[in-house]
């Protein structure tokens, strides 16, 4: 048995957070280290979804964990939830995606679109894990340009007939329900982009996975086909409306890829840190050379400063002041800083570290998965370009 | 049936230790802390017996700094019902000490059950629970890994060197938790949130004079460095004779 | 010049080595304060008497044997009360128990009685004017903290191993006693004693260990174990917590934080890794050796022979070549 993971904490960032941030935090590393570390490299190996932590990660309150309790959800504020997403993706960023797609892009979007109704019939059974989500926004050909999308929803007199081909989504062939967004109107027409709640068991409705990923291997991803998919009419999310709402959403997403980052290059720096301990090269550790050293204390230093931003984020998206903008600095900075960890930790451990027994790699090969999916850094680059100079570029 | 759990707030043991300036104490800096081990098993194991029984209260009580109430929290976070903190800014290291202070709450609470772990992780003395039942008057069993409670009595396992013995006694009474009850949940987030709501009691300790303190402690001394002898079955001969002539064991 | 108390413990009408070791160290205790009697006290079924001469040798001047009919088993509350009773009269100054599983349930039961308070699981101990001085490991073993004990009887438990037994020869006088409660009228009662056998040589008491972890693949491979510990003789075979967890073996062979905690003259540890957990309850064995394929297992920052390989290879041979060893004696 491994020892716990006793996270990263130069800045005695603790002192900032309040006693049930942390235990919180302390709650949900403890139950990764209990049941997902022992599973996930060879899930990993596998390419599967180790779906049998579901009932455990819905039983102890990870799913939707910072919507409201009348729901069936924890009530908890925005840093808690933030570290419940660090906690996770320390463990695997495939089980922090599964944790934001259920939380983030299902629940969020039914919780602030949805009607009353819609909400007390979907929200629990989600939180439970009862019924597993997806999103299905991005398609083969408008990933960065989701308002290009060419999926219709047709009003007919039997309920919305839906047509379209959705890609590279999250939880996609194990979802029991789909959030789909469509055009209503015309396929130029952006505002007419609605959200639609659609029972995977719909006729028309086929999801089948993506093969041969090198990276996020323990998550599944799908494609998602619609062919006259016809569901009835009070499954439109009623106060969706225009490209805006998905976006809004991808926004929530985002704030716990964030944290997540955190907890990837956490995990990758103290791998790192205890091999360069362990290891004897030319009859002395080889965390006592200056090499070495020098990689961990960029890691470090880098950690220290994400911890701090994205506390800060925290504490402004519970204030309900935090901009979009303020979240794609941090997702951009994180997720580049934990890329840059883990590649730096894989090569400290040699030849060592390019083993599933090892968890650099494996974090090393998600990230490029995370660098790339809820925006990419290049697109959260001009996000920040547009936001300073008010010019777009993209 | 109302179960009492005394827990107590301890260093987290996996954390390096160095010793604070006094010498009596260890150094805090870095220190993170959780509840004991055992105590853990404790609160699992009365959680476990209201939830068979169907109906019930566990009641989870320390002795501590305001400190100690986080950890309180934590077991009202795994389901306990509510918490008492008898208030002392330091715990004796003197089981006795502690146990009139814990005896003094507890004597006429109507507890069918006072739940502790069989030891402390820090102060591994082993004491505070069986003297807590003689100066509450109520029967006692140590370190038990199996029980049972029906009909007014109860049935414990005790693990023994290289044996169990099985022990029967008649409630209210006195039990130390092994392991073996089954292993502590994690308090989870509703569970977290709802613990601000659940009631937790201050009150002064009255803690009972003590006769055993710390005089110092250190750092156990440093075993050699490890060593390698050689890789695979050939080097069994190297093996045997050093245990034959350098430790002097075969 | 003082008066020494120690306890007798017995098992299925048979002194435990912890018993020797209790009555060792009141022995130690009485000469370094200047002279005085070690009063030992045996309870038991009728027959148990017949230790007392052993516990003579180990360097009690007076027995006190308690049989009755009611106490082939231990009963905890007879047993206090029958220890209180004596140490109330005899005006001890210090008063031994095994830190044993049944010293760390009788010992507080009797100081409470008595109205005392005690120090546990000693590894040293000195009296020093009206102060018993102590070493008690605390914080699983990566703390010694050193405890003082004032007023009389002073009472504690000594872990086992931690003084040495002492064969003299000695021939104790032997006073009958009797149990100062009914053991019918016992709320307590020890039902049966069983389970992982008497036979079998004890955790606590085997001067060698020989455990096994995860590295072992699967349960029955745990017989290479065995007949590693059946090779040296006087060896008992322990387990980490995975392999207890996963059911391979008996919790009760369980050694670390959570389990027994050991501290046997060679500790062999074949197919572990030495999570802190494990190390908690062997770290402080005299001689240690390790076993393991990953050269970096932390086990081996530990040991003090270490051989990386492939156990399935290096242990059979290992367990011949002890054999070997120890038919040469």
């Amino acid at each position: 048995m491994a020892n716990a993971f006793a996270g990263v904490d130069f800045y005695d960032v603790d002192g900032l957070l309040s006693e049930e941030e942390r235990a919180v935090r302390d709650t949900v590393r403890a139950w990764v280290d209990e049941h997902l570390m022992p599973v996930i490299g060879d899930a990993y190996v596998e390419g599967k979804f180790p779906k049998q932590l579901i009932p455990g990660m819905a039983e102890l309150g990870v799913l939707g964990a910072n919507l409201p309790e009348e729901y069936g959800c924890a009530g908890l504020n925005n840093v808690a939830y933030g570290l419940i997403m660090q906690e996770l993706e320390r463990g695997d960023s495939g089980i922090r995606s599964f944790a934001s797609v259920q939380g983030a892009l299902v629940m969020y979007p039914i919780y602030a679109f949805g009607s009353e109704e819609q909400k007390q019939h979907w929200l629990p059974r989600l939180a439970s894990g009862q019924d597993i989500g997806c999103f299905g926004l991005t398609e083969p050909d408008y990933g960065s340009n989701p308002g290009g999308m060419i999926t219709t929803a047709k009003e007919t007199k039997d309920g919305w007939l839906l047509n379209g081909a959705k890609m590279w989504i999250t939880n996609g062939s194990q979802a029991t329900v789909s959030i789909i967004w469509a055009k209503t109107g015309s396929v130029d027409d952006v505002k007419s982009i609605r959200g639609f709640i659609v029972p995977a068991s719909t006729k028309g409705y086929t999801a089948k996975d993506q093969k041969g990923k090198l990276s996020l291997r323990a998550s599944d991803t799908s494609e998602i086909v619609l062919q006259d998919c016809l569901v009835p009419k009070d499954a439109i999310l009623p106060k969706s409306g225009g490209i805006k709402s998905p976006l809004m959403c991808l926004t929530q997403a985002r704030y716990g890829i964030a944290w997540g980052g955190i907890g990837a290059a956490m995990a990758c720096y103290d791998e790192a840190l205890s091999y360069s301990k362990a290891r004897i090269m030319f009859g002395k550790p080889i965390g006592q050379t200056q090499l070495q050293q020098s990689r961990l204390a960029d890691m470090l230093t880098e950690i220290t400063k994400a911890q701090l931003l994205t506390l800060q984020l925290g504490r402004l998206k519970d204030k309900g002041t935090m901009t979009p903008d303020q979240v794609s600095l941090a997702k951009r900075n994180n997720i580049n800083m934990a890329c840059e960890a883990a590649r730096e930790a894989r090569r400290l451990l040699g030849a060592n570290g390019i083993l599933a027994e090892y968890h650099s790699m494996r974090h090393m090969a998600n990230l490029e998965s995370v660098y790339t999916y809820e925006g990419t850094h290049d697109m959260h680059t001009l996000i920040l370009g547009q936001a300073v100079t008010g010019l777009p570029a993209f | 049936m109302k179960i009492a759990v005394c827990i107590k707030r301890v260093p987290d043991m996996d954390l390096r230790f160095a010793i604070g300036a006094g010498g009596k104490a260890l150094d805090s800096a870095g220190l993170k802390f959780d509840i004991a081990d055992f105590d853990g098993y404790a609160v699992e194991a009365g959680l476990r017996l209201v939830e068979a029984h169907g109906s019930g209260e566990v009641v989870v009580v320390t002795v501590g700094p305001a400190a100690a109430q986080e950890t309180l929290r934590k077991a009202l976070g795994m389901g306990a019902d509510r918490a008492i903190q008898l208030s002392a800014d330091e715990v004796p290291f003197d089981g006795r000490a502690v146990a009139t202070a814990l005896a003094t709450e507890l004597k006429d609470g109507g507890y069918d059950l006072v739940l502790f772990g069989r030891m402390a992780t820090d102060s591994a003395n082993q004491t505070v629970g069986p003297m807590t039942a003689h100066l509450m008057g109520v029967p006692c069993v140590t370190a038990i890994s199996k029980l049972d409670i029906a009909g007014g009595r109860g049935t414990a396992e005790r693990q023994l060197e290289g044996a169990s013995e099985t022990v029967e006694f008649p409630l209210p009474a006195v039990v130390t938790i092994d392991e073996g009850l089954g292993r502590p949940r994690l308090p989870s987030l509703k569970g977290i949130m709802a613990a601000k709501k659940k009631p937790l009691e201050v009150k002064p300790a009255q803690l009972g004079a003590a006769s055993l303190t710390v005089d110092s402690i250190a750092l156990p001394p440093d075993r050699p460095p490890g060593r390698i002898i050689g890789e695979g079955a050939d080097a069994v001969p190297e093996l045997i004779r050093l245990l034959q002539t350098e430790a002097k064991v075969l | 010049m003082a008066n020494m108390f120690a306890f007798a413990e017995s098992r299925g009408g048979s002194l435990r080595k912890v018993a020797l070791e209790a009555v060792s160290a009141a022995r130690q205790a009485t000469d370094a304060t200047g002279g005085g009697e070690v009063h030992a006290l045996l309870i038991g079924a009728p027959g148990i008497g017949a230790k007392a001469a052993a516990l003579g040798r180990a360097g009690a001047d007076l027995v006190i044997v308690v049989e009755h009919a009611g106490l082939a088993r231990y009963s905890p509350e007879v047993f206090a009360a029958t220890a209180a009773d004596r140490l109330r009269s005899g005006g001890y100054r210090g008063a031994f128990f095994a830190a044993s599983a049944e010293g760390r349930d009788l010992a507080p039961r009797v100081a409470v009685a008595l109205g005392v308070s005690m120090a546990s699981d000693l590894t040293g101990f000195a009296f020093e004017g009206d102060a018993l001085v102590g070493k008690h490991p605390t914080h699983i073993g990566k703390i010694i903290t050193t405890v003082r004990l004032t007023g009389s009887p002073a009472l504690l438990t000594l872990r086992p191993g931690a003084v040495l037994v002492t064969d003299a020869d000695r021939t104790a006088r032997v006073e009958q006693g009797a149990p100062a409660l009914d053991p019918a009228a016992a709320r307590v009662v020890v039902t049966s004693v069983g389970g992982t056998g008497d036979a079998q040589l004890d955790l606590a008491d085997a001067p060698v260990v020989v455990s096994g972890g995860r590295g072992l693949r699967e349960a029955a491979n745990f017989k290479l174990v065995e007949e590693l510990a059946a090779a040296f003789g006087n060896a008992a075979v322990g387990a980490t917590r995975a392999v207890t967890d996963d059911g391979w073996r008996d919790p009760s062979t369980q050694i670390g934080q959570t389990g027994r905690i050991v501290s046997p003259d060679l500790y062999v540890a074949v197919g572990i890794s030495g999570a802190i957990q494990h190390l908690a309850g062997m770290r402080t064995s005299k001689t240690i050796v390790a076993i393991n394929k990953d050269k970096d297992a932390p086990i081996f920052k530990l040991a003090d022979y270490g051989i990386v390989g492939d156990l399935f290879e290096i242990v059979p041979r290992l367990t011949e070549e002890v054999r070997k060893a120890r038919a040469g004696h």
